[in-house]
């Protein structure tokens, strides 16, 4: 039972980006400026110029809808549209179209993994409204003279999904932000790579007391220290003797503090009222239908993977957190071993994607299929299976190239025999040592044999042979009662072998 | 009742500087708006749904499609009413 030795109540305010839409949320300029230079897609309406009337975006409204059914909320059948009044420069016209009363969903709620085990924590609502601009301060905020606008984001179709209070530490915050992002990206609404996709506002209170409002987090991360630090603050001002106070707070990304942001403004000051230029939808039956078309989602997609494939809990966590992994797995999956697939897609192929940033596309279906053939097949080892996956990474080409390229096929059993007992004929001194007790000698066997073999060999394996020849007089180390020792002379030194070995010695000349 | 205070706050959620004089003048005229509107309270609206909306119209919507040319302005287009700019951005006196 995890105690919150702080009382620290923690709800989340996140802005989730629907960025897939071909156009904005009421107005035809096209949503995919972030490569475009400011103010090169805008139109009367996100600019709020005089005249212009908003039309919504059907396709923003299905997706509001998806997402609402994918967080357990209940979707209205009736929802309208408000303004909420203030003056900012990112807001060209004076006000916000968002959502107030008749938010489009609410009441629902996401399971996280808490301090303590499971942890539900509630969706108040998840509204539909549009975002502001895209403010650049020339220096700090605190310091700069004059603000720069660019309205390419303005009118971008926004989902504010605000959570109830329910997380008590940091840690739990940014599960649960894993959490939605997990969730949303499933659905196909948003791309969550691009600049903003995602913006978080955090409301956190100590002991009971007045809670602060973080702004200005631009990463999961951030999330989390913010929260860390005012925690920190909140704590120090109680243990003065003083009282947190309600308040807007900045935080400060570069030197990891929030700042107080002195605003004036309180929630009645918004003075929403009833958007006059957007009809009232009625939605009912919407979201049956729509409910039809959610894919399959986390929860329910790592539980099956866990039943169908039998794989570990954790694998089929990690495999489920990203849709496109998931299906990436699932396909793999079903032509090879579920379970050696999910170690090399888990623990191989999605380390070596994080560490380039890489996404799943930038590997082919085909070659691990391809690599996890060949792993059965015994034709290489797991060091060159971990090769090959990031040769294929870093400079493309197939698996079949990057092994003949890189002498990666894995030598033969026979083989590996045969070079192990050269090795020991060419230096008995270095096998007589072993067998008289020096453990060490083995290694320069070992070298011997991998040189021998082109580094193709499995070095584990090869010590196993030599150990097997050496230790017990015979290889393969099956029915070793069964099998007659004898001593042969090499060079000056005796070695006790197996007869098999002794007969293949004589075969190859040495004895 | 609205008060000096209340005007001079409402002032600045709108941005707008207030003279002394202003002031003077606004506080009364802006009281007898609010008095007028106390009309409305005598007027029985038990039993009458809220109007949201005054058209009696529900579920317009637009395709999910790009507006002709593109759907937007050029930036020069955008920006030629702007009292001040920089770079293709607009510009405005810093806000905290
Ligand atoms: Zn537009």
């Amino acid at each position: 039972m995890y105690d919150n030795p702080d009382g620290v109540m923690i709800g989340l305010e996140v802005h989730v980006q629907l960025n897939k839409l071909k156009t904005k949320v009421f107005c035809g300029c096209v949503t995919d400026y972030h490569n475009d230079p400011p103010n090169s897609h805008v139109c009367p309406v996100c600019l709020g110029l005089p005249g212009s009337m908003p039309v919504i975006n059907k396709k923003a409204v299905e997706a509001a809808i998806k997402i609402g059914l994918a967080l357990n909320c209940k979707v209205e059948e009736h929802t309208q549209f408000y303004r909420k009044n203030y003056y900012y420069p990112d807001l060209p016209k004076g006000f916000q179209i968002t959502q107030y009363d008749f938010p489009i969903s609410s009441g629902g709620y996401v399971m996280i993994e808490g301090e303590d085990g499971e942890l539900r924590v509630g969706i108040t609502r998840a509204h539909m409204e549009e975002d502001p601009g895209r403010l650049v301060h020339e220096g700090t905020i605190d310091k700069s003279k004059y603000t720069l606008i660019d309205y390419n984001r303005s009118g971008m179709a926004l989902i504010e999904i605000v959570s109830d209070p329910d997380m008590r530490s940091p840690k739990e915050a940014r599960r649960y932000l894993d959490k939605l992002r997990n969730i949303v990206g499933y659905l196909d609404v948003f791309d969550g790579n691009l600049e903003g996709a995602m913006r978080v506002d955090a409301n956190i209170s100590i002991m009971g007391g007045q809670r602060a409002e973080i702004k200005n987090i631009s990463s999961f991360k951030g999330a989390e220290r913010a929260l860390l630090f005012e925690i920190v603050r909140q704590k120090n001002v109680l243990r003065r003797g003083g009282v947190v106070v309600q308040e807007t707070r900045h935080f400060d990304e570069a030197r990891e503090i929030t700042l107080s942001m002195r605003t004036k403004e309180e929630a009645h000051d918004y003075r929403y009222f009833p958007e006059p230029d957007l009809v009232p939808l009625k939605i009912s039956g919407w979201a049956p239908a729509i409910k039809e078309t959610l894919p399959e989602l986390p929860d329910a997609r790592r539980m099956r993977f866990v039943e169908q494939y039998g794989i570990k809990d954790d694998h089929a966590k990690a495999l489920t957190s990203e849709l496109k992994l998931a299906i990436f797995y699932e396909d793999v999956a079903k032509k090879a071993d579920p379970k050696t697939a999910a170690v090399w897609v888990c623990d191989v192929l999605k380390g070596e994607l994080n560490y380039r940033d890489l996404t799943v596309e930038a590997f082919k279906k085909e070659h691990m299929l391809s690599v996890l053939e060949l792993l059965a097949g015994r034709k290489i080892t797991e060091d060159g299976a971990v090769d090959i996956i990031r040769t294929l990474l870093d400079k493309g080409g197939s698996p079949e190239e990057i092994i003949k390229e890189k002498g990666l096929v894995i030598v033969a059993g026979d083989i590996v025999e045969t070079a192990a007992l050269e090795a020991i004929v060419e230096n008995p001194q270095a096998a007589a040592d072993y067998q008289a007790g020096k453990v060490k000698a083995l290694n320069s066997l070992v070298g011997v044999v991998m040189k021998k073999t082109k580094g193709g060999a499995d070095a584990r394996k090869v010590r196993e042979v030599l150990i097997a020849i050496l230790s017990d007089g015979f290889y393969p180390p099956i029915e070793r009662e069964k099998i007659e020792k004898t001593i042969i002379k090499i060079g000056d030194v005796m070695v006790e072998v197996s007869k098999p070995i002794a007969n293949l010695l004589k075969k190859m000349g040495y004895v | 009742m609205i008060t000096r205070k209340d005007l001079t706050h409402i002032g600045w959620l709108s941005r707008l500087e207030l003279s002394e004089k202003d002031i003077e003048k606004y506080t009364p005229k802006l009281n007898s708006v609010l008095d007028y509107f106390t009309e409305l309270d005598d007027v029985d609206t038990e039993g009458v749904p809220p109007t949201y909306h005054v058209l009696p119209l529900s579920n317009v919507f637009r395709e999910d499609e790009v507006s002709a040319q593109g759907g937007s302005l050029t930036q020069e287009e955008a920006l030629s009413n702007a009292p001040k700019t920089q770079d293709g951005f607009f510009k405005a006196p810093r806000m905290m």
